[in-house]
């Protein structure tokens, strides 16, 4: 290997561009392209009666208007279930225009095409549609109690039940010496990139062709849908992600009612619409009917030992997942397995309930259920320590699966379908690197400093295991052009992680070129029709691994090319900053452009360098010019494919400090140890760590969908939608471990979701350490945490068996013996 | 389905739409046009001139994406009628490099100190750092924590801007040195 790119902090391709007002996000495009907009339900739940258009019509500008009753064919029919699974028994999507009943403020109802979106909205306005109201199923707790369905043949509002289990349970629990029961609620947030959704398609009438470009992370998937809807050939369909704004797992759903919709209309009114039909979302839109995610009540029963090791976990999850299910149940599914966290949980067993509810769809939000799961066990894992009066760490090290004991199976089946198991992590030396990074055998110190000068603080931590890179596959095209530039192509989408780099990066070191040299594209389906999309943590992984191996394929057939040219045994040539040269004798040496001319029998010299590549000029007469398994072109292609998911895994400590008087929670030190194997870029995987941990920090202390009972978001705007500015996201002090997967050649694992998963577990423990009773309901508002305290005071909540500030401590028993308590129902506070 | 029966589309304004002819002075170049009078200095920009560096994050003045320099100061595109800055000089991140491609201090900044990710965001913490450093020409971390706080990010946890905008101030002090 010539180079040594991988590992390297180096500085980003992307930002040449991102920097100077070069960058083309999907708003950018398409500046003559007539405007789409939307007239959206007011109502959580209600029957359309009439959609009268008339006034609209009379807009001056206005091309078309479309409801329901307009569209043909498949257009007509539900939008694509993308990922079915056998507990999700009662499936439903929308249509892509309301067909007879709303089910969520948002839901698209007409659609209008105008000539731009001034027009557009201006019409939209005069649409008048008439509503006869229904009952809004809102809240986990009113689609539990099933006193009215969100769809009338779902009367329960049960989309799917599911339970895995591990072991026998029930007798683990009954035979435990400890036993707690916790009640657990998480609050829904949002991806919310800071560039909504958007779409641009264009009908290209001579050819029959349509390219939709799309701010999406999943182009090629969004190309097969819309194919398929339209009724086209996948060859006539091309779909490009451009820069996009953000994704963060909202752009993974597809395809959107808008995506298929402004697609058909731009087939439909191409005579109207030469340069076709665009719609970007507006802040507004994106909060009513994009997607949220979280939302979830827990149940944990557990039954442990004196020394906190778990015997058997029982846990129930209710998982609101909004009005439609097009995503499946990835998330509980998430939720359910990787809770488990680093942990052995002796016997365990999950049971989950996917709801409706009359609220936009829940679908993945980086983390995807796993901030939820991490959430459940380390609240747990407290509660034990607490309950023992053990250290925090303590009982988690004791539970821990050691390195040897990798890979480890959970018994369970993955988001994937595969079964759970890990394949390497080292969690003990994580715990004392995190230990270390915090001063957590320092902290009592520090504490009893803070409170002699009136200060309350608290430290917590939390673990997670990340299943990343999940299957089925990517794929890599890697060029070498005459001109010595290497092209890269990779189906998957970027929304800002830098692929442009590290997949450079990868290839750089692989082919023996200049990393410089090396220009890729992401989410393409003109220079990649294979691949799967980015979520998960999954895109340097798959797409990584890909490019190396496409990479290692045009490295072998330029060595054999130039070994002929320079008459020389291939393994004894090495390629350095693109030239091949004999090892040893570099004077011996032919430049990678040359060999790329060679590797191309040429007839017409339409060039200089392609003059070497003539007939007259090379080859054996006595052979075919182009070998019989042999393409011209120094070019491959190779696809990744892994047997299963790799696993990445954190822990995070935290302390805080809580304001005596108005219970203002500021994050005093914020410190993250990560494993996810060799680091490809430190810059880069910093980078997402630092993104991620700011939106747990979001999700802990300041970010909450708020519903009202009519199924109204109350703060959808980012006046109101508290999404932290600078001023409310601490330092984030990071330490790495680099253990390898044994998986995948590049021994990498994913990073792009870790940063925020335990976010809302590890600050709600920091919390309870610094006040002294217990939280188990996040994200929590100072005012939540003031009311918290008054019912503290009065009894209604639990307080920490250890004592915490000056505090008396309710439920302390002195003397108490911890041996003869089971089953201690450690129930929470239901009070909000 | 409702389609108009005309086959062509009339250019311009709709009927009856009250426009103003005005210039837009951006980035030192001026540029005459008539515009309805409603329409936002961030969609003339992006629309009418075709600069799409200035973005569009939530059109309610709060994300800061949209910023740009109005006479020097920094304001939000999103919130002013582009009929209203007739004649004044506004600078967009198009006009932040030199003529020569030469990254601004600032914008070299943000790349050494991976000062974004997305990209989205990035043109209002540009511009808001420009105003902000000349100003504030040698910034304490918190004078400098502060200046970027009424831009939002969801990429980067703001670590990397604020240590980009503190970079940009010493490459600025270094490029004076240099002049």
């Amino acid at each position: 290997m010539s180079t040594a790119m991988f590992g390297a902090p180096v500085r980003r391709h992307e930002d040449a561009r991102l920097l100077t007002g070069a960058g083309r996000y999907l708003d950018d495009l398409g500046h003559r392209a007539l405007a789409a907009a939307f007239v959206r339900s007011p109502h959580a739940h209600a029957r359309v009666s009439d959609i009268d258009v008339t006034a609209a019509a009379e807009v001056d500008g206005v091309v078309a208007i479309f409801t329901y009753e307009d569209l043909t064919g498949r257009m007509a029919e539900p939008l694509p279930l993308l990922i079915p699974h056998p507990a999700l028994h009662a499936p439903r999507t929308a249509y892509p225009l309301a067909r007879g009943e709303v089910n969520h403020v948002g839901e698209p109802v007409v659609m209008v095409v105008a000539r731009d979106r001034y027009l557009a909205e201006d019409a939209a306005a005069r649409v008048v549609v008439s509503y006869d109201p229904l009952p809004a199923v809102v809240g986990l707790p009113a689609a539990r109690s099933a006193r009215h369905a969100v769809h009338p043949d779902v009367p329960d509002n049960v989309a799917a039940h599911l339970v895995q289990a591990v072991g026998e349970v029930d007798t683990a629990i009954a035979a435990a010496p400890h036993v707690l029961e916790l009640d657990l609620e998480i609050e829904r947030s949002a991806s919310t990139p800071l560039e909504g959704k958007g779409v641009y398609a264009r009908w290209n009438s001579d050819e029959g062709s349509l390219r939709v470009y799309t701010s999406t992370q999943a182009s090629t998937s969004v190309r097969a849908a819309v194919a398929a809807k339209l009724g086209l050939p996948l060859v006539k369909v091309d779909c490009i992600a451009p820069d996009v704004g953000g994704g963060f797992g909202v752009k993974i759903v597809h395809p959107w009612p808008e995506e298929v919709l402004v697609a058909w209309a731009a087939q439909r009114l191409a005579a109207l619409a030469p340069e076709g039909i665009k719609w970007t979302e507006d802040r507004w839109e994106h909060f009513v009917s994009s997607a949220h995610e979280r939302g979830q009540l827990q149940h944990v029963r557990v039954g442990f030992d004196s020394d906190g090791r778990l015997l058997g976990l029982d846990v129930t999850i209710w998982h609101d997942n909004g009005a439609y299910t097009p995503y499946g149940i990835i998330v509980p599914i998430i939720t359910s397995t990787q809770l488990l966290g680093p942990y052995k949980p002796g016997a365990y067993r999950c049971e989950f309930f996917s709801l409706y509810t009359n609220t936009v769809i829940v679908t993945p939000y980086r983390g995807a259920g796993r901030p939820q799961g991490v959430f459940a066990m380390e609240r747990t894992m407290d509660a034990i320590a607490d309950h023992l009066g053990l250290d925090r760490a303590e009982v988690r090290a004791v539970n821990f699966i050691a390195a040897e004991e990798m890979p480890y199976d959970q018994g369970l089946i993955f988001q994937d379908g595969r079964p759970l198991i890990y394949d390497s992590g080292d969690f003990a030396a994580t715990l004392d690197k995190l230990k270390a990074l915090v001063g957590w055998s320092d902290f009592q110190a520090y504490r009893e400093q803070a409170r002699a000068a009136g200060r309350r603080v608290g430290i917590g931590l939390a673990c997670y295991v990340e299943g990343t890179g999940v299957g089925p596959y990517e794929g890599g095209h890697v060029q070498v052009e005459t001109s010595g530039k290497v092209m890269v192509a990779t189906g998957l989408t970027s929304q800002g992680q830098g692929h442009q780099t590290v997949l450079a990066q990868i290839v750089a070191d692989e082919l023996g070129v200049d990393f410089d040299d090396v220009e890729v594209t992401t989410g393409d389906t003109r220079r990649f029709g294979y691949a799967v999309g980015t979520f998960a943590s999954r895109a340097a992984v798959m797409s990584g691994n890909a490019v190396a191996l496409a990479a290692r394929k045009v490295r072998q057939k330029a060595l054999r090319i130039a070994g002929e040219a320079l008459e020389a045994d291939p393994s004894d040539l090495e390629i350095v900053s693109g030239v091949v040269r004999v090892k040893g004798a570099p004077a011996s040496a032919i430049p990678l452009s040359t060999v790329a001319v060679l590797s191309n029998p040429l007839r017409y010299a339409f060039d200089e360098a392609a003059k070497a590549a003539t007939q007259f000029a090379v080859g054996d007469t006595s052979k075919p010019p182009v070998a019989e398994d042999d393409e011209p072109g120094l070019e491959a292609r190779d696809f990744y494919s892994p047997t299963q998911s790799t696993f990445a895994n954190g822990m995070h400590a935290v302390i805080v400090e809580t304001d005596p008087d108005t219970a203002e929670v500021r994050v005093l030190r914020y410190c993250v140890v990560h494993d996810c194997g060799p680091l490809i870029n430190p810059m880069i995987v910093e980078g997402q760590v630092h993104g991620g941990v700011a939106q747990g920090v979001a999700g802990a202390l300041y970010e909450r969908m708020v519903y009202d009972d009519a199924g109204q978001l109350l703060n959808a705007s980012f006046m109101d939608f508290l999404m932290p500015y600078a001023s409310e996201i601490p330092t984030v002090e990071i330490d790495h471990l680099e253990t390898p997967s044994p998986l995948n050649p590049l021994g990498i694992k994913g990073a792009g979701e870790a940063g925020v998963i335990p976010g809302s577990a590890v600050i709600a423990s920091a919390i309870e350490d610094a006040e002294g009773f217990v939280i188990r309901r996040m994200p929590i508002s100072p005012s939540e945490l003031f009311e918290l305290r008054a019912s503290y005071a009065a009894g209604r909540v639990p307080g920490l068996r250890r004592t915490s500030g000056e505090r008396t401590d309710p439920r302390t028993r002195p003397g108490h013996s911890p041996d003869n308590d089971s089953p201690d129902n450690d129930s929470p506070d239901k009070e909000t | 389905m409702r389609a108009q029966a005309d086959d062509g589309l009339p250019a311009g304004p709709a009927a009856g739409e009250q426009t103003r002819e005005v210039t837009l002075r951006v980035n030192g170049v001026g540029h005459r046009l008539r515009l309805p009078v409603r329409r936002l200095l961030s969609d003339a920009l992006r629309h009418d001139l075709e600069r799409t560096g200035t973005h569009v994050g939530c059109e309610h003045g709060v994300c800061g994406a949209c910023t740009v320099l109005l006479e020097g100061r920094p304001v939000r595109s999103c919130l002013i009628l582009a009929v209203s800055v007739d004649g004044q000089d506004i600078t967009t991140v198009e006009g932040l490099a030199a003529p020569d491609g030469g990254l601004h201090p600032v914008q070299q900044a943000f790349r050494e100190r991976h000062g974004l990710q997305c990209g989205f965001c990035t043109p209002g913490f540009l511009l808001t750092t420009v105003a902000f450093l000349r100003e504030t020409p040698q910034p304490s971390e918190e004078q400098a924590r502060e200046a970027i706080s009424g831009n939002l990010c969801r990429c980067t946890g703001y670590q990397n801007i604020l240590a980009s905008v503190l970079r940009a101030a010493e490459l600025s002090a270094g490029r004076e040195e240099q002049a």
